[in-house]
């Protein structure tokens, strides 16, 4: 029986998550487990030994030809000049209005050709924008149907790879990547880069050989108390972590530095599309800040927060952080009321509950 | 799924264990503490609230959400739970021994199953 709507798709792992016992749910247009045996059991262990997650629902979009540096310096906000073979970059893909159409990750693999790693649920409309602003001997090809993607997070992770690979093939600065890398004998592109505040590895293989490479680093990693681990798990360590996910933190009515990632946009380089509207809206009147729940419930997402009975922001996601085991919230606040130690009060379905703010992150991982 | 056949059953999955003396015990089911995963959070009732049947009487909460538990009766709660506030967690693990509502005064209900019958409505959920 078929009971999945014909238009989720599945990725190459999905057979996998069935033989694992995954809870199928579905997730930006794909069938994908949103845990396996528990999320909280999926946290710890990505926070204590290792979890390996399906994220080949993520889009993939190859920038190539002679001008492709010039087109990411015009369509993205960050500065590609300069930057080595092999090295990763944060930005921010902002429209005419500086509101933020995706956040993605850039990967160099020599001056004419760049990976362009986007949200899922944001792939098409992103792919649609880049043509469109495409000039110049330069192609973007999206290829995210091809390419299964599996990230290997916690702190046995490296230890895991080493095991399937020669040491000089991992990469070991954080956001690098090595290509050709074969790891349980499946090539792939292998990065030090993930969603979790975690050590760990995204590996990036032809969709054919997921099943296999799947194989490869859980057997590996059993040792190490790697375990498959799903969305579920992967929202709260991103949470904890005080990362941003697409839909939440940001979207198209709201500014790179309104959801505080100007470390992923550079005013000083050459103009971008957005730029002349970022400078002229100034700094913001809202950000994006953390919240310690401190009374007795648990924020979600959409909540509003008050100040001395004033409304001052909303709430943008929200649960109770399973390592650090208290709720936190991420909420974009009214600029002036941000600082951290400020109390608020978050309406959690009628009733008033408080919460501080506090730095970003809730958690970060000791080095 | 476990569904002992000492209690009844709400189409909302909660249970109820009926004392004999006027009294329940009401909780949620293997069947809705699976469904739901790890539950981490409690919102329980204060004694002496009015419960209408078909009505929220408490609230459980995941890491990823947050559900109703909808009382199959009317009554006055007479107590609630703590230790279930203070160890969600143990619905998960053992949930017809981790009641939430203790109700008393009952003066009416929703139409409940047995646990056959309950098992089959689980079945059709999928």
């Amino acid at each position: 029986m078929n009971i999945y709507k014909n238009d989720v798709k599945q990725t190459p792992l999905f057979g996998v998550h069935i033989e694992y016992k995954g809870k199928m749910v579905p997730f930006a247009g794909y069938s994908l487990p949103v845990q396996y045996t528990g999320v909280i059991a999926e946290h710890k262990a990505v926070r204590t030994a290792a979890g390996m997650f399906d994220v080949s629902h993520m889009g993939e979009i190859m920038f190539s030809g002679v001008d492709a540096l010039p087109n990411l310096q015009k369509i993205f906000t960050n500065d590609f000049s300069g930057i080595p073979d092999g090295k990763i970059r944060y930005s921010l893909m902002c429209n005419d209005d500086g509101g933020v159409i995706d956040d993605v990750l850039v990967y160099k693999y020599s001056p004419e050709k760049y990976l362009v790693v986007v949200n899922a649920s944001n792939r098409e409309k992103d792919f649609a924008w880049i043509k469109s602003r495409l000039s110049g001997d330069a192609v973007a090809e999206d290829i995210s149907d091809g390419i299964a993607q599996i990230a290997l997070q916690g702190p046995n992770s490296r230890d895991i790879l080493l095991k399937l690979t020669q040491k000089g093939m991992i990469p070991e600065k954080y956001y690098t990547f090595r290509d050709e890398v074969e790891v349980g004998g499946v090539k792939c592109m292998v990065s030090q880069t993930g969603y979790t505040g975690e050590l760990g590895y995204e590996l990036y293989a032809d969709a054919p050989m997921a099943v296999a490479l799947w194989r490869a680093l859980y057997d590996a990693g059993r040792e190490y108390g790697l375990v498959p681990a799903g969305l579920g798990a992967r929202d709260t360590l991103r949470l904890e972590a005080g990362m941003p996910l697409y839909g939440h933190e940001m979207d198209e009515t709201v500014t790179p530095f309104e959801a505080d990632l100007g470390f992923g946009v550079n005013m000083s380089k050459g103009d971008f599309i957005g730029k002349a509207a970022l400078e002229r809206r100034g700094d913001p009147n809202r950000i994006r800040v953390g919240l310690r729940v401190t009374g007795r419930g648990i924020a979600r997402e959409n909540e509003t927060v008050y100040m001395g009975g004033e409304e001052i922001g909303r709430t943008t996601s929200g649960t109770l952080c399973p390592y650090i085991d208290y709720p936190a919230a991420m909420a974009s606040l009214d600029a002036e009321r941000s600082a951290a130690g400020t109390k608020v009060e978050i309406d959690i379905r009628g009733r008033l509950v408080t919460a501080e703010v506090v730095p970003l992150p809730f958690y970060s991982r000791k080095k | 799924m476990n569904t002992p056949h000492d209690l009844l059953y709400s189409k909302t999955h909660e249970w109820v264990r009926e004392t004999g003396e006027g009294e329940a015990y009401i909780g949620i089911t293997d069947y809705a503490q699976h469904e739901l995963g790890d539950l981490v959070f409690v919102n329980l009732p204060e004694p002496g609230e009015e419960a209408t049947a078909g009505e929220r009487i408490a609230d459980v909460e995941s890491v990823k959400a947050v559900s109703d538990v909808i009382c199959p009766l009317s009554g006055t709660v007479k107590e609630a739970n703590s230790s279930a506030a203070d160890s969600p967690e143990n619905i998960n693990s053992d949930p017809y021994g981790t009641w939430l509502v203790l109700l008393e005064r009952i003066t009416g209900r929703e139409e409940l199953l047995s646990a056959g019958d309950y098992a089959i409505f689980c079945e059709k959920e999928g």
